[in-house]
């Protein structure tokens, strides 16, 4: 999958492309920092506190769950608050980057 | 439509993009593009200032020398330290020492900044030592008013009539004041005018001690004396609480600003009236820590430091970021240990950027999340999300989002817990 992705972006002009790449993974990053406090860095939640382990999740389930908690489907007692702050483009950086965690 | 296709298809590429590159370039983002190391000394080790020394070390995969100056060798927690003063938890539990960071190549240096030359790019410190730097990041923290009360001069007085509003010695003794309360007897707790550290804390404080009150000295009676006209944070919550569980235990006045103490009798002194008590909690004002005075930064209200909030660098010292309790809130933002660890991270990204020659990001985003213990089992929280915007040049809370709990409940308390330990590791481990 990876090379064929990279064929894609090839394709498209590398030179042109990887200074977006590179923008939007320091966002991926930084957005995901906005989630640590609760979730842990990067996603790797202490196992103590019983919060579910984001780093490594599956990209759309992840996407999913952030979905139904900002359309009221999933019930939350913050979750549906917080996400509502957060664009569809946001979100769908933020799952790759925890995605990509091991 | 032709917009939305359009839009949907760059957002693929852009999401592709990033999948492969990386995987091909990992380190490019945020690496320094001069030979030689940059140095970026930290001073304050609270939240703010402890967060951005470990961001430091892991977003710059050490290639970052970060020197972090702070003067107590722990770290205490302030959130969950009310629950120290009702016996359900202990301080060495909120306790941590910055071994996690020197694990992180963080160089700890115990000590006070008495000077600094923003030209020089130096500090200079209590023991001696001077410090050079490439970029510096203050969280400062708050300092108390005293000046503002006369009976508080004294060192004896403050020791008699406590804050504990950083958690530390303070909270021990306070809570050692309170269990040897008599029952029948009156705690009182004095509450600044708002902006303050931990809006909802002294409410907290208040339920918390109620509920230990309740269970152990059900005669006692906590007295909340209120500079602001009505409860500050999450109001409905805690009036609702107090009124069902507390209802014969809290007297909530609002509109009772402090004028002064008299420590011995241990008496608050208001506009109108003078109210005794058992035990009294004088929550003083507050301002920017005193470090924002030694670097000269420029004040709004001669308390709080201004900031651009892109870099969080000072409006008047490009180049000296600034973060935590110590800033000049925007809009409807508190100053919360949440906040200070979220701008620590905001301040780390756009030092790297710019030591890399590059722009911070224009649309930064800060999230808050706070919890507030009703008693040891139960809790309530308000949260936030807050953007950048360019038309005025501040943060503004994104509407639509965030919000407070329903009701206070058992499940959130679990959850308050939960925070404490992930933010703790985020800040320190």
């Amino acid at each position: 999958m990876k090379k064929l992705h990279f064929s894609l972006v090839a394709l498209l002009g590398l030179a042109a492309a990887w200074p977006v790449a590179a923008q939007d993974d320091t966002l991926a990053r930084n957005l995901v920092a906005s989630c640590a406090n609760c979730h842990g860095t990067d996603g790797h939640a202490v196992k103590a506190s019983g919060m579910e382990a984001l780093a490594g999740a599956d990209a759309a389930k992840t996407l999913q769950k952030l979905h139904e908690f900002k359309s009221g489907v999933r019930p939350a007692t913050v979750m549906q608050q917080i996400v509502k702050g957060y664009t569809d483009e946001e979100l769908a950086l933020i799952v790759g980057y925890l995605a990509r965690q091991k | 439509m032709a917009t939305n296709d359009r839009d949907r298809r760059r957002s693929f590429i852009r999401q592709v993009g990033t999948v492969a590159l990386a995987s091909v370039l990992p380190a490019c983002a945020g690496r320094p593009s001069t030979a030689t190391r940059a140095h970026v000394v930290v001073v304050g080790g609270g939240f703010g200032g402890a967060t951005a020394a470990r961001y430091l070390r892991l977003w710059s995969e050490g290639s970052v020398d970060v020197t972090l100056v702070e003067a107590n060798p722990e770290f205490v927690s302030c959130p969950l330290s009310n629950l120290v003063l009702a016996g359900e938890r202990k301080l060495a539990d909120l306790s941590f020492s910055y071994d996690g960071l020197r694990r992180r190549g963080v160089r700890v240096v115990l000590d006070t900044v008495i000077s600094l030359d923003p030209v020089r790019r130096s500090v200079g410190l209590l023991g001696g030592e001077r410090i050079d730097f490439d970029r510096l990041l203050l969280a400062p923290g708050v300092d108390f008013a005293y000046e503002d009360l006369p009976g508080l001069q004294a060192a004896a007085a403050r020791e008699h009539v406590l804050h504990a509003w950083k958690a530390g010695p303070q909270t021990l003794a306070l809570r050692r004041q309170l269990a040897a309360m008599p029952d029948g007897g009156v705690y009182a707790i004095t509450i600044p005018l708002a902006p303050y550290r931990c809006p909802p804390g002294p409410y907290e404080r208040a339920s918390v001690v109620a509920a230990y009150l309740k269970a152990h000295k059900p005669r006692a009676k906590i007295l909340v004396l209120d500079a602001n006209a009505e409860i500050v944070s999450k109001k409905a919550l805690f009036a609702k609480a107090w009124a069902e569980l507390y209802p014969d235990i809290i007297e909530y006045r609002p509109n009772c600003e402090l004028r002064d103490v008299h420590a011995a009798t241990r008496t608050a002194i208001l506009d109108f009236e003078q109210v005794r008590a058992d035990v009294l909690n004088v929550i003083p004002n507050q301002r920017a820590g005193e470090l924002a005075r030694v670097a000269e930064l420029r004040l709004i209200n001669q308390r709080w430091v201004e900031v651009d909030w892109r870099s969080m660098e000072s409006t008047s010292h490009p180049g000296i970021h600034v973060v935590g309790d110590a800033i000049f809130a925007a809009p409807a933002m508190p100053k919360s240990g949440h906040l200070a660890n979220q701008q620590g991270k905001l301040a780390v990204a756009a030092i790297l950027e710019l030591l890399a020659g590059r722009l911070p990001s224009p649309t930064p985003l800060l999230t808050n999340t706070c919890y507030s213990f009703i008693d040891a089992r139960n809790a309530v929280h308000v949260a936030s999300v807050h953007r950048y915007d360019a038309g005025q040049k501040t943060m503004l809370p994104v509407a639509g989002a965030g919000g407070l709990s329903a009701m206070r409940n058992e499940f959130e308390a679990k959850i308050a817990s939960a925070w404490a330990l992930n933010i703790w590791a985020d800040t320190l481990a």
